[in-house]
């Protein structure tokens, strides 16, 4: 199966998120390089706006993932509540 | 087509000869003689005798190869167009049908000494 | 009957909606074959604009808002690197060589980039297609710009940064990169897009600006990190935009499917020439490193490369023509282009140099079958020549392809120790090509590369050969930006400046 991967920056903005990003997908891979943090995950990876605002303890605009995204692979779609990465095959 | 376009689209050659000064771009390479990065260039008029193209320009640039010293260009291989190609030291550029941008490539088998593997 | 509350708050499709489709209007008094004259020779066929949706849906409004942000984050760091000493931070001055090919050749294509997608937001049709490329011109000229401030601040302290755009216009290797842009800012709207929005975006600048930044934090640049991961979170946007464009395409008409494929064939080939640079600043100017180039390219290209590939074989698309010799190529390009820019280093406005015994031997562990077998004897020959006083300077100037415009440093397929030769002959003028690929695309449209300037020749044609005159030309000072790093000035400063930043004599 293809891997699909988001890549955030490593800061205090985004540690939550990836706490949120693991929780969500428990078959999600995530390296630590240099300055950036980078999460692989089989076929599919969903982000949850939910999740994230229960790690941050704040109310969170998906969109504001736009700030420290480094990169990512696969299809998106996105809404309101979900981030979604996915591969077709 | 020669290119996708609105309208029919002719481009300018922009390194004809006739834009040097009556000289020629000459290419050269030693196969197998990778020191040398890419295929060597040289600006020349097509009046100069081939000879002295290897005992003048040519020698002096392949002088960092430590086969050098030992080449011998009357046993040296030769090629243009990709095709062997024996030329004439003697006759000029032109009058070995030396064109301009031609590659010229030359082999010296048996003599690779910074190729020790291969 | 009741007033219906009004929604708090529109949803964000609805948002996207209003912001973007309800710009669009019929035109009244011109046709839109007027209007947008350039959609159609190229030959795609699109029968609906409105198919067209950015995933992530955003509009001009949250797109202020975030760019904001980042410039806010951006500029607070890069007045902290240049109020802590930051050009003393990092790891050995040679990194800065990678930093001034980045200024050179990478940061004006930025520009360039921005130019193209200006124009094509007013060719396309599509409404949310012209959204999303108006932003993406917005982002590449805030790139352009965000570069040259944050590498402004090492000018003030070593060479070989003080005239960039010289050196843009000008000097030898930066045409490779000029040719790119300028190939796809001639061809139309919709290979623009392949081009720089898919085959460059997605298939390949994660391998620039990942891997490389990533580099930059561990080489303490923290100027460099900033402005790439601020670049790069625009980055994830355009391979999105990319992406759905090449589907769109395919989902529009059967028709478009050989045009697209003749695309990404060419813009493969193309996109991996011209960031072939990267893998020398990978694997030999980074002095600490990440990973080799060709961890990054199993990662980047080969796993990422693959699955993209696998997804769109729904539409009938194949790899690239070009994979499987990009493919076999990864193991030697680094080790070529080091070698040809050593022996070159009389030209370029960065230093180069020999591999250290510590450099040598990481390359041979992450390049075991080609390292020691091919490229190890001739650096050993190179470094004896400068042990007896006579370092190796290649003063015959390279053959350049016609198409890529570098310098034919690549071998043959199946054979690393020779040369890779490839000529065609049009209206009677000879071209030479570094590969197979090259050639291919100069064939199908010669009309378009007969006129590449290319750097070399013109030194003959334009300026007598006269090597000295085209250094004023391109504003290098010899003896100061060029030449090998051992005995320059940026080492000699650097270990001076740290040596004083570090103690109190």
């Amino acid at each position: 199966m293809s891997t699909v991967f988001i890549a955030l920056q490593a800061n205090e903005e985004t540690r939550p998120i990836i706490d949120a990003i693991e929780i969500d997908n428990p078959q999600a891979v995530v390296n630590r390089q240099p300055a950036m943090v980078k999460i692989d995950a089989p076929g599919r990876l969903v982000v949850r706006r939910e999740t994230i605002e229960a790690q941050l303890g704040r109310a969170y605009d998906l969109q504001e993932l736009q700030i420290n995204l480094i990169t990512l692979s696969g299809n998106v779609d996105e809404d309101e509540d979900t981030l979604t990465l996915s591969w077709n095959e | 087509m020669a290119v996708t376009s609105l309208k029919e689209y002719i481009g300018v050659a922009r390194d004809r000869v006739e834009n040097y000064g009556g000289k020629q771009i000459v290419y050269l390479s030693w196969d197998h003689h990778l020191l040398f990065a890419a295929p060597l260039m040289l600006c020349l008029p097509p009046a100069t005798p081939f000879g002295e193209v290897l005992r003048g320009p040519l020698a002096a640039l392949l002088q960092a190869d430590p086969d050098a010293a030992a080449l011998d260009w009357n046993e040296v291989e030769w090629l243009k167009d990709n095709q062997p190609f024996v030329p004439d030291p003697s006759l000029s550029l032109a009058g070995n049908g030396i064109g301009h941008k031609d590659q010229l490539r030359f082999r010296t088998p048996g003599r690779n000494t910074l190729l020790a593997a291969a | 009957m009741d007033m219906k509350a009004t929604k708090k708050k529109l949803g964000m499709k609805e948002r996207y909606r209003i912001l973007t489709r309800d710009l669009g209007w019929e035109p009244g008094y011109q046709s839109k074959k007027a209007i947008f004259p350039y959609v159609e020779y190229e030959g795609i066929k699109v029968h609906d604009w409105d198919k067209w949706e950015d995933p992530f849906r955003l509009t001009m409004d949250a797109y202020w808002k975030y760019q904001a942000e980042k410039e806010r984050k951006f500029y607070a760091i890069i007045d902290a690197h240049a109020q802590n000493n930051g050009h003393l931070n990092l790891t050995d001055a040679r990194y800065l060589s990678a930093l001034k090919i980045f200024l050179q050749a990478i940061s004006p294509g930025e520009y360039a980039a921005h130019k193209g997608f200006a124009r094509i937001g007013r060719e396309f049709p599509g409404v949310g297609t012209q959204v999303a490329c108006q932003m993406q011109a917005i982002d590449e000229i805030r790139h352009a710009q965000t570069q040259i401030h944050a590498m402004s601040n090492y000018n003030r302290y070593y060479d070989g940064f003080h005239a960039f755009a010289d050196a843009r216009d000008r000097i030898w290797y930066t045409s490779v990169a000029r040719s790119f842009f300028d190939d796809a800012m001639s061809a139309g709207p919709f290979e623009f897009m392949i081009a720089i929005g898919f085959s460059f975006e997605y298939v390949l600048t994660n391998l620039l600006f990942v891997p490389f930044m990533s580099g930059a934090a561990y080489n303490g640049d923290m100027a460099t990190v900033t402005f790439g991961f601020s670049a790069q979170s625009d980055e994830a946007r355009h391979m999105t935009l990319g992406l759905e464009c090449i589907k769109f395409m395919l989902e529009q008409d059967p028709d478009n499917l050989p045009i697209v494929q003749g695309w990404i064939d060419k813009w493969f080939w193309r996109g991996f020439r011209v960031l072939g640079l990267v893998s020398t600043m990978m694997d030999y100017m980074l002095p600490k490193r990440v990973m080799s180039w060709r961890e990054a390219w199993e990662i980047y290209g080969v796993e990422n490369g693959g699955a993209l590939f696998r997804d769109l074989a729904r539409y009938g698309i194949r790899p690239p023509k070009g994979w499987d010799d990009a493919e076999q190529a990864i193991d030697h390009m680094s080790h070529q282009f080091m070698l040809g820019l050593y022996q070159w280093s009389f030209g370029t406005a960065f230093h180069s140099w020999i591999p250290s015994d510590d450099d040598m031997a990481w390359l041979s562990a992450k390049y075991p079958d080609t390292f020691d077998r091919y490229y190890r004897p001739r650096w050993a020959h190179i470094k004896k020549l400068k042990a007896a006083g006579t370092p190796f300077k290649n003063y015959g100037l390279a053959r350049l392809c016609q198409c890529c415009q570098l310098p034919c440093v690549f071998t043959e397929p199946g054979d690393p120790t020779l040369t890779c030769h490839r000529e065609t002959v049009y209206k009677g003028e000879k071209y030479q090509f570094c590969s197979d690929g090259c050639k291919d695309i100069f064939e199908h449209e010669p009309e378009k590369y007969i006129q590449a300037w290319l750097p070399m020749p013109a030194l003959f044609s334009e300026l007598g050969g006269d090597v000295a005159a085209w250094m004023d030309w391109v504003s290098l000072r010899d003896g100061a930006d060029n030449g090998d790093y051992d005995g320059s000035r940026d080492q000699r400063h650097f270990d001076e400046w740290r040596g004083l930043a570090t103690s109190n004599l």
